[in-house]
């Protein structure tokens, strides 16, 4: 196995991927949350700031993260199941409207979602054909159920569940884990999405089925041209899967650039940790790199960089402020004191309260680490 | 994740020998695991590896003596070595094994978190949310060591969390204020509390992040060398075990399909399912390609596939593969270590070379090929 295949990706990532089709925008979610003191502000969940990124067309971007980091948020601001706190959505460079249902709706038809859990994400009551049909029909691509019943059969044969007529029958409940996945992935395709948002669509799935399923969002992303946000913990499914990678940490960007760059150089610290602590049996050295605690509490995040208390090269400074974006050529870029300041320094210092005035920002000190 | 120096004694701890477990359903009968054998010594970590349905829980639930009906240990038996000190409370004639199958009540509590601890995968529901740690873990102490002052069961509760990397300032939380990290290393200090011979480890890590993941299991291998114990560690995550185990067991549809040391199998995996598993997995490193995979999905198991129950996915499957089952057997003349369940190893049914990784890659290629050209057609 691993047979190269020619019409592998690998080394198209830094090509120029033309106009992007879906942009975010200084993205930032916060959740309001119950508690705090009477009168005083309401305490916030500080989910996800200033995030920005672009999807191209037959492209994907990897979001990466463990659990906690805003990367789910993400996606569902994207598919906007949640309103944006601040920052915009540009769908083929236009604001994507939110007044009315009718906008929605067609916004929909463009963007589209597959769940992590096939099990929970197919209503257990209704069979595949309802389950397909309902989309082609909302969507008004299938006016008759002649043509609802062709449609619902090519959908089965692009995710590769043949015989489709015996799948068309089936309940939920009479698939596996990987045929579902297969169900939820047909369903999001019956809208006819330019962009599919995949939020760890192989995690819940068995470990042979994985790359089954992997292959087949690869078939769509380089067949069909779709663009994939694909969210995963798994920094090795990232590179294999998508062109591009964005390293989340406790709600902020905190790497990001095309996948092969960020995977093989990393060089934000929590970069360097996720990386050394996924297990890989082709690792050449030991794991060296260490870092204790969890991911900090997102209603009081640590001020600055809030990878700072688990890093074991904070400096002073990363206490204070968010380092600006240091760019590393090749559309490689990270927020770390570590690369000097960065650029645009102070719109990102807005992010978090800043005790400091900007003048007194202590030195940091430039390791070249690389 | 090294293994360290930590040599496992060859003296065995606990011998697996043809051990059946059916589930009996109204749609038929299960054969969840069929003719398993496997030994472990003294000190080793043993990891078992396979998908949903291989079997894998369930094995290790048979030797707890945890399944409960439909579940039936239908044949076999497991036989535990205590050490001689403690021969005498399981067993008052003082054998030198038991057959933990053919314990009473009685004898298989003394047995269990004594000789035998389990932890189970999801950390969430393992502990109680309503007593904090300590009593958790003096709840154990009491029950099994009833001679022991609550003072020195208090002692012992902040002993072993701070032998897992919790501070002794947790004992008084709650489950819930504790994260799913810090929730496994509690569990795993609840079954270290009787100083254990054995913990069996059923996924205990899936439902972690990563960094945890790689945290605990540091601490893991730290604690196996400072104190000795054994482990089965079950996983689905065959990359884990290649850092972690000493030796791994493959296993497909019930049965064992190879057995082999983690080096052993890293380098050279002798069955083709094998093969397939350690080429499922995107690698960090290395070049970027496309990777083929295991055709089809892993086999009902109320309608195993006759022969060998891997033949309908297997790229290098032949004449006798259908028919007739491959019995564990040593893939080379020089390695009584290793075993496979493979006809291409026998070679009384194979004239073919034994497969080499660049057979397994050619045919896993070419069936992935035919595959994509077939649903093209």
């Amino acid at each position: 196995m691993t047979q190269s295949q020619a019409e592998q990706t690998s080394s198209a990532s830094h090509a120029d991927p033309g106009t992007p089709i879906l942009e975010a925008v200084g993205l930032r979610k916060y959740f309001p949350v119950r508690g705090g003191k009477l009168f005083g502000p309401r305490p916030v969940v500080h989910a996800v700031e200033d995030t920005s990124f672009a999807l191209y067309p037959g492209r994907a971007l990897a979001l990466v993260g463990e659990s906690g980091s805003g990367k789910t948020t993400v996606a569902r601001l994207l598919a906007r199941l949640y309103q944006p706190t601040a920052g915009a959505l540009l769908y083929r460079g236009q604001p994507a409207k939110s007044e009315s249902r009718s906008a929605l709706l067609a916004y929909r038809r463009h963007v589209q979602m597959i769940f992590q859990d096939p099990f929970s994400s197919l209503n257990g009551n209704h069979n595949v054909h309802y389950i397909l049909g309902r989309p082609l029909r909302v969507h008004g691509h299938a006016r008759n159920r002649r043509q609802e019943r062709e449609q619902i059969l090519a959908l089965l044969n692009t995710v590769s569940l043949s015989p489709a007529e015996q799948f068309i029958e089936k309940y939920p409940h009479q698939l596996s884990g990987g045929q579902r996945q297969r169900v939820a992935i047909a369903r999001a395709l019956a809208a006819r999405p330019e962009i599919l948002l995949a939020d760890e669509p192989v995690s819940m799935l068995d470990v042979s089925i994985r790359l089954d399923v992997l292959n087949l969002l690869l078939d769509l992303k380089e067949q069909e041209r779709l663009a994939f946000l694909f969210i995963t913990h798994d920094i090795a499914s990232a590179r294999y899967f998508a062109e591009e990678t964005l390293v989340m940490y406790a709600g902020q960007t905190v790497e990001g650039g095309p996948s092969d760059e960020v995977i093989q150089r990393p060089r934000h610290p929590y970069t360097q940790l996720l990386i050394s602590a996924a297990p890989d049996p082709n690792r050449a050295q030991e794991a060296s790199f260490q870092a204790r605690g969890d991911i900090p509490s997102l209603i009081t995040p640590p001020s600055g960089c809030r990878f700072h208390p688990r890093c074991p090269l904070a400096m002073p400074v990363c206490r204070e402020r968010f380092p600006g974006r240091t760019s590393f050529g090749n559309g490689h870029w990270a927020h770390c004191f570590l690369y000097g300041e960065g650029e645009q320094a102070s719109a990102a210092t807005t992010q978090t309260s800043t005790l400091a005035p900007a003048g007194q920002a202590p030195q940091a000190q430039v390791h070249q680490t690389q | 994740m090294s293994n360290g120096v930590f040599r496992a004694s060859a003296l065995p701890l606990l011998e697996i020998k043809h051990v059946s477990v059916d589930y009996r359903a109204e749609s038929g009968t299960v054969h969840a695991l069929t003719d398993v054998s496997l030994t472990l010594e003294r000190g080793q970590i043993l990891g078992l590896a396979g998908e949903s349905g291989s079997g894998k829980s369930t094995l290790g639930y048979a030797i707890t003596r945890l399944l409960k009906p439909p579940a039936e240990i239908t044949s076999g038996e497991a036989l535990y070595y205590p050490r001689s000190a403690r021969q005498g409370t399981l067993n008052g004639a003082a054998p030198e094994a038991v057959d933990v199958f053919k314990l009473t009540p009685g004898q298989l509590r003394a047995l269990r978190w004594r000789e035998l601890a389990i932890v189970f995968q999801s950390a969430m529901n393992a502990l109680n949310p309503v007593i904090d740690i300590e009593a958790q873990i003096t709840d154990v102490l009491r029950t099994h060591q009833p001679g022991l002052s609550g003072r020195a069961q208090r002692a012992r509760a902040a002993e072993l969390l701070r032998l897992v990397g919790i501070a002794p300032d947790r004992l008084h939380s709650f489950p819930h204020e504790l994260s799913g990290g810090m929730r496994q290393r509690a569990i795993i200090a609840i079954a270290l509390a009787l100083g254990p011979e054995l913990i069996i480890m059923d996924e205990p890590t899936t439902a972690l992040d990563v960094v945890v993941q790689r945290e605990i299991l540091m601490q893991l291998i730290g604690l196996r060398n400072d104190l000795g114990f054994s482990v089965i560690f079950i996983t689905h995550d065959l990359s884990l075990l290649l850092e972690l185990a000493d030796k791994v067991a493959i296993m497909y549809a019930g049965r064992v399909v190879e057995m082999a040391t983690r080096d052993e199998l890293k380098q050279h995996p002798r069955h083709p399912y094998s093969y397939g598993m350690l080429n499922s997995f995107p690698t960090i490193y290395g070049e970027r390609r496309r990777m083929v995979g295991i055709p089809g999905a892993p086999p009902d198991l109320r309608a195993v596939p006759s022969g060998c129950s891997f033949h309908p996915r297997c790229p290098l499957a032949f004449a006798p593969c259908d028919r007739v089952l491959p019995m564990l057997r040593q893939p080379t003349a020089e390695r009584p270590d290793l075993a496979v369940a493979c006809h291409r190893y026998d070679p009384a049914l194979s004239a073919a070379p034994l497969p080499s990784d660049e057979e397994f890659a050619a045919s896993y290629a070419a069936a992935y090929q035919a595959e994509r050209e077939g649903k093209g057609a």
